[in-house]
């Protein structure tokens, strides 16, 4: 089993997501350096737009991510709803 | 009452289907190979390009909407740190060497990547490719284009940006990028995927952007960290890119593992080689430093790239050849780097300096194996020698790797006391190698690499000096005339940072506050 990860720039349009996808993914963890927050998680992670809209009471586009996203890894899969990270092996 | 009713809009799958699907078209007057003349002679065989999907799905017309507003947050930054001095905030001077080192080797990578992904864009059949290679073509023109923007405020108070352009094409350690890039560019559109998407972007790009632009926010450098993840956000879109190329053309056929092997084989050590330079700047250039290059290495390649390797190996695919010994050097090539620049400060237009007491303890305990037995006292000697008024500077010129272009300062795997060299003989001259992956590069393609333009055989061939030069006069001066036709201005662009106008001028702003310096 590897991890995936997604990192984001550190700022108050990234907390909420960052908030939303530890609350979605009980076995991701973040790690925080300068300007940067990272996390990680064993083979799966996922990013659910109604997680993230409940937590900004707003409407959200999930590539709205994209304007702060830094950096991920693994297979990505996105529709309307959800963005998923996963290695296949 | 009239209630507003929504247009419903289409999904995201299906309007990436609307929008990147039927695009194209069979030419008729002309044969379709000659209007599409590079899609086949690598010999990947591609049979059905409808099953190229960008993960993201990103379609122009959103593609357009969040560039834009990327754009709008950094050029509010960019702005707000040039009208409050934000250059007045950074840790020290010397962190600028970072930025000339950027802007001069760095940068000008971006706009070859612009060119290369344009021509691979022209150059496909298939629609999908088309559409990721012309967003990334627009990409990697905006990431010149911003870094130049952001790193002309400091130009405008450093020394050693003022001719990046010019250095691009002449000065030594350039020729390294400038061959690794121009390398991939004249490959076919699918090497260049290979090399540039899968290689670099995907297994090696992390440690560029990611540790290093958060060292430029550890060291109050607001712009650069602004225009890094910028540039970054992009990037993840591009490692998507590079991931997806990969599976779709070993899906594709059979025939085309062993061909995608060796460009894997191939390109993971020249992006390696290269990120020498990233390496260096990470251990010995940040005066506040977020981690060592082994600790990005082992996080981004070696848990990353290992992830990776393991996922491609139900096509056949098993890690590139140069793994291993790459592995073994991140324990050392920041340090041989950092000496190589140290030796050769009199010809290249950026400062090094010898680590002080505090640097010299966070290096032994980072690198406990290799830096107080291999490469501290060598650094405390140039110190010791300094003090003295002995800067020692070089001047003999490197014997050079034919492949990565880079001085044979690397050591033999296994065995830090001696360097690596290695040689072959192709008709009936003989080329050197820094390292057995380089020579075997050299020898898959040798008609390509006998043309490398190597930067201390045309000085040594005298094509480094300014127009007219004439070497026979008496008491001529090679290496005065190789600065000359550089265009570096010596004694600013140059030379140790302890003696450098960088350096006064900055305590001057600063009010006179001493930054912590060796000697």
């Amino acid at each position: 089993m590897s991890n995936v990860f997604i990192a984001f720039q550190a700022n108050e349009d990234s907390r909420p997501i960052v908030d939303s996808i530890l609350a979605d993914n009980p076995e991701a963890e973040a790690v925080y350096s300068p300007g940067l927050v990272k996390i990680d998680s064993p083979n799966r992670l996922v990013v659910n737009r109604e997680t993230i809209e409940e937590e900004i009471g707003r409407d959200f586009d999930l590539q709205e991510i994209h304007l702060n996203l830094v950096t991920l890894s693994g297979h990505i899969d996105e529709d309307d709803d959800q963005l998923t990270l996963s290695w296949e092996h | 009452m009239d209630a507003q009713v929504k247009k419903k809009k289409l999904g995201l799958k299906p309007r990436y289907q609307a929008m990147t699907r039927g695009l194209d078209w069979q030419t008729s007057y002309q044969d379709m190979d000659k209007v599409f003349p590079y899609d086949k002679y690598e010999g990947i065989k591609i049979h059905d390009w409808d099953k190229w999907e960008d993960p993201f799905r990103l379609t122009m017309d959103a593609y357009w909407k969040y560039q834009g507003e990327k754009e709008k947050k950094l050029y509010a930054v960019i702005d707000a740190f040039a009208q409050n001095s934000g250059q007045l905030g950074i840790s020290d001077a010397r962190y600028v060497n970072a930025l000339k080192l950027f802007i001069q080797g760095v940068s000008p990578l971006e706009y070859c990547a612009h060119r290369g992904f344009a021509h691979a864009g022209r150059h496909f059949t298939g629609v999908g490719a088309r559409v990721a290679s012309q967003m990334q073509s627009i990409d990697e023109l905006r990431h010149y284009q911003t870094q130049a923007h952001t790193i002309s405020n400091y130009n405008k108070y450093f020394n050693g940006m003022h001719k990046s352009n010019h250095w691009f094409d002449r000065v030594w350690y350039l020729s390294v990028p400038k061959s690794f890039f121009e390398d991939a560019m004249t490959g076919g559109p699918f090497e260049f995927l290979i090399a540039v998407s899968f290689s670099f972007e995907y297994v090696l790009t992390n440690l560029l952007f990611v540790p290093f632009m958060s060292g430029a926010a550890h060291n109050g450098d607001m712009s650069t960290v602004t225009f890094g993840f910028s540039a970054q956000s992009d990037e993840s879109r591009h490692m998507t890119l590079g991931i997806e190329c990969i599976k779709f053309i070993l899906e594709q056929d059979p025939a085309n593992v062993a061909i995608v092997q060796r460009w894997i084989d191939k390109w993971f050590w020249r992006g390696y080689r290269l990120l020498s330079i990233v390496a260096m700047m990470q251990d010995y250039m940040l005066p506040k430093r977020v981690m060592s290059w082994k600790e990005a290495w082992e996080m981004y390649a070696e848990s990353n790239g290992g992830a990776l390797f393991k996922d491609l190996a139900r096509y056949g695919i098993r890690p590139p050849k140069g793994w291993e010994d790459a592995c073994e050097g991140k324990d050392h090539i920041s340090h041989q780097a950092w000496n190589t620049f140290y030796n050769y400060n009199a010809a290249a237009p950026f400062h090094t300096w010898t680590p002080n007491a505090e640097e010299m303890e966070w290096l032994t305990e980072k690198y406990p194996d290799t830096f107080a037995k291999y490469y501290k006292p060598r650094f405390e000697y140039y110190g010791e020698q300094h003090k003295q008024g002995k800067r020692f500077y070089n001047t003999t010129l490197p014997m050079l790797c034919q492949t990565c272009q880079i001085p044979m300062v690397f050591h033999e795997p296994g065995d830090p006391g001696s360097i690596c060299y290695r040689e072959t003989d192709h008709q009936d001259v003989k080329y050197h190698f820094c390292s057995d992956h380089c020579k075997e590069i050299f020898t898959n393609e040798p008609e390509k690499y006998v043309q490398a333009w190597l930067p201390v055989h045309q000085i040594y061939q005298g094509n480094c000096f300014p127009e007219g030069t004439d070497p026979t006069v008496e008491g001529f001066d090679p290496l005065a005339a190789v600065l000359d036709y550089y265009e570096i201005e010596v004694g600013k662009d140059n030379f140790d940072f302890a003696d450098s106008e960088d350096r006064k001028n900055f305590r001057e702003w600063k009010g006179g506050v001493e930054e912590e310096v060796s000697p």
